[in-house]
């Protein structure tokens, strides 16, 4: 569904991204592992058009997606989470998703409607969902860590992507959150048909669900393969696993 | 909660229709013309938050549109001889055309940089006023902008009799009405949500796949459009359009009214318009130092309530319902 050929960037001679080639299959759920610094995020930014790379092609169904911008990106069903959450801090949660379903409906230029009324069903069919209905009248910025997590997925999912993109999804949460969270993006990811593809720090996670690891390590791919083999791989154990698992 | 709200607002928007309407009434021609003024500028300074409150968008050249605006309504009506309302219509769509133009390059940059950018394009619509002779009239202005013709009031027993000032301030209260009413629906749609979107955080919105810039270019081209219809109705109020309705000051003025009365509250910019004009008024009447007095009255203002009037009026009037116990 998705290849990244030989993607390179450099920030002030600093290589964040060296030759990066990927490929993400169809529905499945692939993640990527490395240490702080090895260039997921950058990776990530290259994909949704963040940043341009300096060279190396993005491919998305056939189609070269290479520096397109983001609203695009978006457009042609790659929805992403960050980091750092990203959200709308002062609108409630209920508007937060709910802008999510305007920008995707393409009604964003409708200028004569009320935005109030536009797709109430589905938002709160969402937010229930995410089990946000509890304060979907709470200004987001408000909110608890991992419920802005959670609001930050309605967002995204409010776009129907085919494909998610999901930045440590898990970042701050507790050990419980991080369970219930990561179930539900397991179980979201089948009923939608959505491919994924993450970043985790957390290894329990990522060895229970994803199909298909890549290993980053100073902006390059040194280990890509179904969780039993990147766990046999010697240089990912000599780099990464090793000093985590002992 | 929000719904329930709704119909509970329109009544009041309507009261204060009326109850401006009723300000001929009192009879005195002073009191028609700040009226008169403070609907202008509350229409100004509303055209004016559409980029500062809804988009977050901070313009230091609003005026140049109204400017423009002015410009083009007199022109058209005393040069040209095309009717009133045509007249003004085309105020708005050359000030929108020209923030359109000037906008392409302005939402470009950000935060001080778009501001500083805007400012540049104001002075240079300045400038062009101000040297023009043969059209603008330059630094003497374009005097004599006939008046429109009332002669549709006269059929109405009490205000056909009216002097013309009073007239002129129905006219006035009727088209701006209609365009402030354009601008709060244009708030509350689809459009002004993803406005807000972009203003709470650009980069999720891109993500979300709106595309900012061309958001921000529209409302910005709208804004000069509205900002425009105000201009071209001060023109004739003023009875003449000079250089100084596109000069820093006028973008500084309406500036200073809209954060007094609030961003975050649509009405937030009228209120800060009456305030201002008022104030103006009274305190010029007292002392010749009125900047000095605005000066600290803005600054108790700010930081007492940074949410403007209407951000202090909002929170009092939470505080009186929670004290009273009452339920929104």
């Amino acid at each position: 569904m998705l290849q990244c050929h030989k993607l390179r960037k450099t920030f002030s001679g600093f290589v964040a991204a060296n030759d990066v080639s990927l490929a993400v299959e169809q529905n499945s759920i692939t993640a990527v592992i490395g240490p702080n610094g090895a260039g997921k995020s950058t990776l990530f930014n290259l994909i949704t058009g963040h940043v341009y790379p300096d060279s190396g092609r993005v491919v998305l169904n056939g189609r070269d997606i290479t520096g397109a911008p983001p609203h695009r990106i978006c457009a042609m069903g790659i929805g992403r989470s960050f980091q750092r959450t990203n959200i709308f801090p002062k609108l409630t949660v209920f508007e937060n998703i709910q802008a999510g379903f305007i920008a995707h409906s393409g009604k964003g230029l409708n200028m004569w409607s009320v935005s109030e009324r536009q797709h109430r069903d589905e938002t709160w069919q969402l937010i229930e969902h995410l089990a946000l209905h509890d304060i979907a009248g709470a200004i987001a910025g408000e909110i608890s860590h991992g419920a802005q997590k959670q609001v930050e997925l309605g967002i995204v999912l409010a776009g129907r992507p085919r494909m998610l993109l999901l930045d440590e999804p898990t970042a701050g949460m507790s050990a419980q959150e991080t369970h219930e969270s990561i179930e539900l993006l397991a179980r979201i990811a089948e009923e939608q048909e959505l491919t994924l593809l993450f970043t985790e720090h957390d290894m329990d996670v990522v060895f229970s669900i994803a199909d298909k690891i890549a290993v980053l390590h100073q902006g390059s791919i040194i280990a890509t393969g179904s969780p039993d083999e990147v766990r046999r791989n010697d240089e990912v154990r000599r780099v990464y696993l090793g000093g985590t698992t002992q | 909660m929000k719904d329930a709200s709704l119909p509970k607002r329109i009544p009041w928007t309507l009261a204060l229709f009326l109850i401006a309407a009723l300000i001929p009434a009192l009879g005195s021609r002073y009191y028609t013309f700040l009226a008169t003024d403070i609907v202008i500028f509350a229409m100004f300074a509303t055209s004016l938050n559409l980029l500062l409150g809804v988009a977050g968008l901070v313009p230091f050249g609003h005026a140049a549109y109204f400017g423009i605006g002015a410009y083009v309504c007199a022109i058209f009506m005393k040069d040209l001889s095309i009717p009133f309302l045509l007249a003004w219509l085309f105020g708005g769509i050359a000030g929108g055309l020209f923030a359109g133009f000037f906008g392409f390059f302005c939402v470009r940059l950000t935060s001080v940089y778009f501001s500083m950018l805007t400012m540049a394009f104001a002075q240079i619509v300045w400038a062009i006023c101000f040297k023009w002779n043969d059209v603008t009239g330059g630094e003497q202005g374009y005097p004599n902008v006939p008046m429109p013709s009332m002669a549709w009031l006269d059929w109405i027993p009490w205000i056909g009799d009216l002097k013309i000032d009073h007239k002129l301030f129905y006219l006035t209260l009727i088209l701006s009405a209609l365009s402030i009413a354009a601008m709060h629906r244009i708030v509350k749609s689809p459009f002004g949500r993803m406005l807000t979107t972009i203003r709470d955080n650009a980069e999720r919105a891109q993500f979300i796949g709106t595309n900012v810039r061309l958001y921000q270019l529209i409302v910005f081209a709208l804004a000069g459009g509205f900002a425009g219809l105000a201009g071209g109705l001060f023109g004739i109020f003023n009875r003449g359009v000079f250089p100084d309705f596109c000069y820093w000051p006028k973008s500084a003025e309406v500036l200073i009214m809209t954060i007094l009365g609030g961003i975050h509250h649509f009405w937030g910019p009228s209120l800060g318009a009456a305030i201002l004009i008022l104030l103006n008024q009274y305190i010029v009447s007292y002392t010749e130092f009125w900047p000095f007095v605005l000066g600290i009255v803005l600054l108790v203002l700010l930081f007492a309530s940074p949410g403007g009037v209407a951000g202090a009026l909002a929170a009092l009037i939470r505080l009186g319902r929670s004290l009273l116990g009452v339920r929104a």
